[in-house]
């Protein structure tokens, strides 16, 4: 099928393009970009008046399956990212059981070319079952097409087990994606500390629990030449670390989530508890530090942290419902009000966040629109408002504390694999 | 009783459902709680001292953490203002064996109550059931956030003996980081106009406390000197195989109340308050609790009449 994306304005980071032009989709593959292309037979997206990207890249997805079916599965949470505009999402392996071995690893990438949409890049347990113990079996990840190992959800605490880990993943070229919490100070914490874990009396996460181990996983990336990725930065401290690190050649590369540039601690006066989140919301100060680290490119990209829970998990008090928002859906709109509304990006540099730099980083060929490349696409009305109504939700969960908010810019319509998969804002189904 | 006591002086009308914290409330709420918690103080010095104004509303109280003194406390008001009391008093894990709170809750609104009553040790759980019920709801105090009937009876015995609240020097004693009766107290005392010091080990200063416009001191003699009352705070037991200090001997040497503290740093006619119950020898001495400044009993009195005046005034909008 031939597709042609007519009159949109193109921007395609990773050839600095910004541009009115049409593009033109054959056999899964970009075949042009150019002014006024012209073909017959072909499906035509009207794309007047809206931006024409590549397809994003989320680098920090939770997918849920297999363990937690009932929270999401690779069909839902695929069809979720495409409502968002992604077409591309890395599943982080804290599943049950979790992928830490070649078998389920290759089950997930079965998975994703049976739904055949989006596409699925597992991320590989750091350790054995993520127990912070032992490595896992990241040669058998690597050769199961795995290219980003991590414990998301958890920390390596053992620091040494930690640098071996580093050393072992730079042998296979993996990058290795750190979600840092020092665990002795967080422990029992469920929001950030401050005047507001104070007033709500909620028991409090220092900053310092998670840029302890963003200097400590920076410093053994160094020692073990390794890539290091640091997953959803969140205080002030950290950007501050990852930006010097950067000016010393170290190679460190990270991420923010919308909601860490969005929302603030104060918001949990309501004792919402889908603003539980971890890292927990932080303050305004670490908010700013996140927006400029975001425009002078410290922070390279921006990642969901997609975490879907139940209802019933969260309808409980705020200590024991489980950490996590579902982010798929909300996540441009939400990043384009904080940056591009904000005045901290323009629109190139807020897509180049959601699919060169990711692509980047994984070291895939995708997140750009160049010809011969696969065709991923994402058209986006940057002037549509919306509301986000709960009846709408596509993933399986419900768990944002963003429901009814209004929103602005939208994802209408999408090309995964050459395939239309969103239309006019409505999922194609099958 | 009629609507028309629920008006202040100043015409003010108490609007207001649930009692949640002492955070949310205006100058004006709390002034009429006070108000209205005098004319139930009267009642109680009469010969038979109850009066009509909740026969036929159900209160029940739900306590999912033991505290003898504070449940007992809203018995008393409840009947002392003729409504019906069930209490329900045990720990969160045998009475709702599996069974959530918002369930277990919504089990008793079916019964027919008027008002909850709750005591439970997670931060939010009054609110939370506030907004799953429809009935009032009342926090007999929830984790380390609000105690909001502890400070108003504080509050209220201050003003009795001392007749004002405002320009009033209050110093509040102990674990500042894990006490909701240290904050309920905090936002209290500063919307009536009192200075605030709070004390106590560094390690039991939660951060952010000065942003609540408060003084914060680790010294004792700081803390005694100019109050016009000290607030003790019990030690928890529990938390002393975590280190927030050496041992009991250093705490009791370094915070602990005496007689001859107060005669040394403290002005004479300061009023000494604890929330109860004593751990005597520890933040206080037998000597200081027991002695002349100790207003520890009347606590306990006005605390039922601080509790009818907030049943009382929750009651009027249904
Ligand atoms: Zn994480
Ligand atoms: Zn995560």
């Amino acid at each position: 099928m031939k597709i042609l994306i007519k009159n949109g304005k193109v921007i395609d980071p990773a050839q600095k393009i910004f541009k009115q032009m049409d593009i033109l989709v054959d056999n899964g593959k970009i075949e042009k970009v150019e002014k006024n292309i012209s073909a017959r037979s072909v499906e035509i997206i009207d794309a007047e008046g809206k931006l024409v990207t590549p397809g994003f890249i989320d680098m920090h997805t939770h997918l849920r399956e297999p363990g937690d079916e009932n929270k999401e599965t690779v069909e839902s949470g695929l069809r979720a990212a495409i409502k968002g505009g992604f077409t591309t999402v890395c599943a982080m392996p804290n599943t049950k059981p979790a992928c830490d071995n070649a078998q389920q690893a290759r089950y997930l990438f079965e998975r994703a070319r049976e739904i055949g949409t989006a596409s699925v890049l597992p991320i590989g347990a750091m350790t054995k079952d993520r127990k912070g113990k032992e490595m896992s079996e990241m040669g058998d990840l690597k050769d199961a097409g795995v290219l980003a190992v991590s414990d998301d959800g958890d920390s390596v605490q053992d620091a040494l087990l930690m640098r071996r880990v580093l050393e072992y993943a730079s042998m296979l070229d993996l990058l290795a994606i750190s979600h840092c919490e020092d665990k002795s100070l967080s422990e029992g914490g469920v929001m950030n500390e401050g005047k507001w874990s104070t007033v709500l009396g909620l028991l409090p996460i220092p900053g310092a629990s998670e840029s302890i181990i963003v200097d400590r996983d920076i410093r053994l990336s160094e020692i073990a030449g390794a890539r290091i990725h640091i997953a959803h930065v969140s205080t002030r401290e950290s950007v501050e670390i990852i930006r010097r690190a950067k000016k010393k050649g170290i190679h460190v590369t990270c991420e923010a989530t919308p909601h860490h540039m969005t929302l603030t601690d104060e918001s949990l006066g309501s004792y919402d508890t889908n603003l539980k989140v971890n890292p927990p919301l932080r303050s305004d100060d670490d908010v700013a530090a996140i927006k400029k680290g975001l425009k002078d490119g410290t922070i390279d990209v921006i990642a969901t942290d997609h975490a879907p829970h139940l209802i019933s998990e969260k309808e409980k008090e705020f200590d024991y419902a489980p950490f996590g928002m579902i982010g798929l859906e909300t996540a441009l709109a939400l990043a384009a009000e904080a940056l591009v509304e904000g005045g901290h990006l323009d629109w190139p540099g807020l897509i180049e966040k959601l699919t060169s730099n990711p692509a980047g980083i994984l070291k895939i060929s995708s997140g750009t629109l160049a010809p011969g490349s696969v065709a991923d696409i994402t058209v986006i009305d940057p002037e549509k408002e919306w509301v986000y109504e709960e009846n709408k939700i596509v993933s399986l969960s419900r768990n944002s504390p963003f429901k009814m908010r209004k929103m602005k810019a939208m994802v209408t319509d999408v090309i995964a694999g050459g395939k239309i998969v969103l239309r006019d804002g409505e999922l194609v189904e099958k | 009783m009629n609507r028309q006591k629920k008006k202040s002086t100043n015409g003010f009308r108490w609007e207001r459902k649930h009692l949640l914290g002492i955070a949310e409330l205006s100058t004006e709420e709390l002034a009429l709680l006070l108000d209205q918690a005098e004319n139930f103080r009267e009642v109680m010095d009469r010969p038979i001292p109850k009066v009509p104004a909740l026969r036929g509303k159900t209160i029940v109280n739900l306590f999912c953490e033991p505290s003898t003194r504070t449940r007992t406390s809203f018995e008393l008001a409840a009947k002392r203002l003729s409504a019906d009391t069930l209490s329900i008093a045990t720990s969160s894990s045998s009475f709702i064996k599996g069974e959530s709170l918002k369930d277990t809750a919504r089990n008793i609104e079916a019964m027919q109550i008027d008002m909850l009553i709750i005591r439970h040790s997670t931060p939010g759980a009054p609110k939370f059931l506030s907004e799953c019920i429809k009935a009032s709801v009342v926090n007999a105090g929830d984790g380390s956030h609000e105690h909001p009937t502890q400070a108003l009876l504080d509050v209220f015995t201050i003003r009795r003996k001392l007749k004002k609240i405002v320009g009033l020097n209050v110093s509040i004693v102990g674990d500042i980081a894990h006490s909701r009766v240290a904050k309920s107290n905090i936002f209290a005392l500063k919307k009536l106009g009192a200075e605030v010091t709070v004390c106590g080990p560094k390690t039991m200063m939660p951060s952010g406390i000065e942003s609540l416009g408060v003084k914060v001191t680790y010294d004792l003699k700081e803390a005694l000197k100019g109050a016009d009352a000290v607030n003790v705070l019990r030690i928890q037991a529990e938390r002393q195989n975590q280190t927030f200090f050496p041992g009991i001997r250093e705490y009791a040497r370094m915070f602990g109340i005496t007689k001859e503290k107060l005669n040394k740093y403290a002005k004479k006619e300061i009023l000494l308050l604890h929330p109860g119950p004593i751990n005597r020898g520890v933040e206080l001495s037998q000597d200081a609790a027991d002695g002349e400044f100790s207003v520890i009993l009347d606590q306990v009195t006005n605390g039922v009449a601080v509790r009818m005046a907030v049943l009382f005034l929750l009651s009027g909008i249904k």
